[in-house]
């Protein structure tokens, strides 16, 4: 009798298990939920409760904090998501790899608030702009405290160079971008293929790390405005949240030119809910939705009937839209061959062994 | 009897194949193939060239400044514990405990908060005029961290073993006349190594392997081991080098196993 017992709870005990396992990896909710992966606090959480008001369609977030760690996970397990929103050269890699699927433009009629000039610029990643939304843009440049920096003049890329900054520049953890200001300082192009001038970027990025506090993304603004670092490269949309804290510091773009991206929203391959994500992405484009979140990051809107709607003091403010004289040294970051990428990583994983 | 035994274990079978054999396997798998689906060695090789082999070094010496430290916080306050009354009931047992129920990474994080340039303690020390510290984002600041995460791994076990150590025997000892120092080196010592093993290797293991201590408090700036194969994974969607890079790190920490249990004679009780 015991001896049947204990077979039985054995049996259901292992069942259990198995289903367990089974039941994580499956979806709840069949009808109306979208999974959205996004980089981090990328939009006011204001408009999820708005949109799902809206529309009667759940949203599940989840956030990264670079590029390729959403290729690595799309790439490498059968995770789904239903909306992402990555960078230029990501969505460029991600066409070329058959990872997006196509976007009815039909379902997002509010795509005619996106100014045609961005659409044009995203042509050069996304051909025909069949498979993304362009939801932000940006470009990257120095902040300085200007009362750590003193009367030193900030203009250049070589100031990150300066030994009087020693121990207080914040430099991007991430492969491209912190390439990105070895090669402009030297003049090179931000996607050159020619090892030689990646060496030569990753040579100077390692003589410059002991004038570095820390290499960090997001918490590179919160260096700045607490005063622990006196120069350091961030987005333009990041400098109203640092200047509200502290407001000795200044954001400009280098002379030499700088990167730009187009962040843009994307359905991937295996997409569940191709419907709700494209209810998704029309939502986004709406114009109070694009000021909300415009109110909320900062960044350069590309929506136009947003912009339009904006004070004419914001308009002017060149950190937050750019002059198009800027615009000119602009240049985004385009997808490379996985051989260059290896060029890049392995300099790159030099710079930070040094 | 035995067989209803075979039959509760089979839960913790598919347990065990499912979080541990499946992923040793896969990362076998990964390490020993390139990225165009041959048998390797190449990821495995990949730990003796110049930047992986400096991070081993850099991993292994901070490891092993942290577990010393540890060793040397973890002793002497296990010997104290037992002797106070407080130690008895367990009440100052728990209190060193009681961090560990917070998340370790949130432990760390704040560590960052407290010795940032312009943080907690820099505050402080200029509020009350003292010359402000300069760890953070330095290889200092990666031991503290991990000193601060690791050391209940090292007070609990020590502690266990120190706690239950006979009375009868250090009495017996003292009536054949031995001093208090013979009676630590012969008799509390050696009575307390299954301890202090099992303490080195639940140290040991974390600190050299850890990359969440490193990154966030050395900036970026300090690349251990752990950071190396972390970033294969992440950044450079190289799943193949870092499997390789891992399997070595395995080996690593078995024969740092397998060292540490020639001292432990009751052997397998440090296994972990």
């Amino acid at each position: 009798m015991i001896k049947k017992h204990s077979l039985k709870l054995a049996m259901l005990l292992s069942l259990a298990m198995v289903s367990m396992i089974a039941l994580s990896s499956c979806r709840s909710g069949v009808n109306g939920e979208i999974y959205i992966y996004c980089y981090g606090d990328y939009y006011d959480q204001e408009i999820i409760e708005e949109f799902e008001d809206e529309t009667g369609i759940g949203v599940v977030q989840d956030s990264y904090d670079t590029a390729e760690e959403l290729y690595t996970l799309l790439s490498n397990s059968n995770t789904s998501y239903d909306c992402i929103c990555t960078s230029d050269y990501m969505i460029g890699k991600m066409i070329e790899e058959g990872m997006l699927s196509e976007i009815d433009f039909e379902n997002v009629p509010a795509i005619k608030n996106i100014d045609p000039l961005i659409m044009e610029k995203s042509n050069e990643f996304d051909p025909g702009n069949k498979y993304s939304v362009p939801y932000q843009i940006g470009v990257a440049g120095i902040a300085y405290n200007k009362k750590m920096v003193g009367n030193t003049v900030i203009d250049s890329w070589d100031d990150l160079w300066n030994p009087k900054f020693k121990d207080q520049i914040v430099m991007p953890d991430s492969v491209r971008d912190a390439m990105m200001i070895g090669l402009m300082k030297n003049g090179y192009s931000l996607n050159t293929t020619n090892e030689a001038e990646i060496a030569k970027a990753a040579a100077d990025l390692t003589e410059q790390k002991p004038l570095v506090y820390k290499y960090a993304n997001d918490a590179a603004r919160d260096l700045l405005a607490d005063g622990s670092a006196a120069v350091g490269v961030i987005w333009n949309g990041e400098y109203q949240y640092t200047t509200d804290l502290n407001d000795d510091v200044e954001f400009i773009v280098p002379k030499e030119g700088t990167e730009f991206f187009i962040d843009s929203w994307a359905i991937p391959k295996n997409v569940a809910n191709k419907e709700g994500a494209e209810a998704w992405l029309n939502f986004l484009c709406k114009k109070k939705v694009a000021l909300t979140n415009f109110d909320y990051l900062y960044y350069t809107t590309p929506n136009l009937a947003a912009k339009n709607a904006l004070d004419e003091d914001i308009l002017n403010d060149e950190s937050i839209f750019p002059t198009d004289e800027t615009l000119k040294r602009c240049y985004s970051l385009k997808t490379l061959d996985s051989d260059t990428m290896a060029i890049y990583s392995k300099y790159w994983k030099k710079v930070k062994a040094k | 009897m035995i067989i209803a035994n075979k039959k509760w274990a089979s839960p913790f079978i598919i347990w065990i194949i499912i979080g541990t054999i499946i992923p040793i396997l896969s990362i076998v798998y990964y390490g020993m193939t390139s990225k165009d689906g041959g048998v390797t060695f190449a990821n495995l090789g990949a730990i003796f060239s110049h930047d992986n082999l400096q991070a081993l070094e850099l991993s292994l010496l901070l490891a092993l400044v942290s577990t010393i430290i540890c060793l040397l916080i973890a002793f002497p306050m296990a010997m104290i514990l037992k002797d106070s009354k407080y130690g008895k009931q367990g009440f100052l047992i728990f209190v060193f405990i009681l961090p560990m129920w917070m998340n370790f990474l949130l432990r760390t994080m704040a560590w960052q908060v407290l010795l940032e340039r312009n943080g907690v303690i820099n505050s402080i020390l200029t509020a009350v005029g003292l010359p402000r510290q300069a760890i953070m984002n330095t290889p200092g600041a990666i031991i503290l961290g991990m000193v601060y995460d690791f050391l209940p791994f090292m007070i609990l076990p020590i502690y266990n073993v120190v706690s239950k150590i006979d009375k009868h025997l250090l009495e017996a000892a003292y009536d054949l006349g031995a001093n208090k120092i013979t009676v630590f080196t012969k008799v509390i010592i050696p009575l307390s190594v299954p301890g202090i093993v099992s303490g080195i290797t639940m140290v040991f293991i974390p600190a050299l392997t850890t990359f969440v201590i490193s990154n966030m408090l050395g900036g970026g700036k300090i690349n251990l081991i752990g950071n190396i194969i972390e970033q294969e994974f992440t950044v450079n969607s190289n799943w193949y080098l870092g499997s390789g890079l891992s399997l070595v790190m395995m080996v690593f920490i078995i024969i740092s196993m397998l060292l540490l249990n020639k001292f432990d004679k009751t052997g397998g009780a440090s296994l972990v």
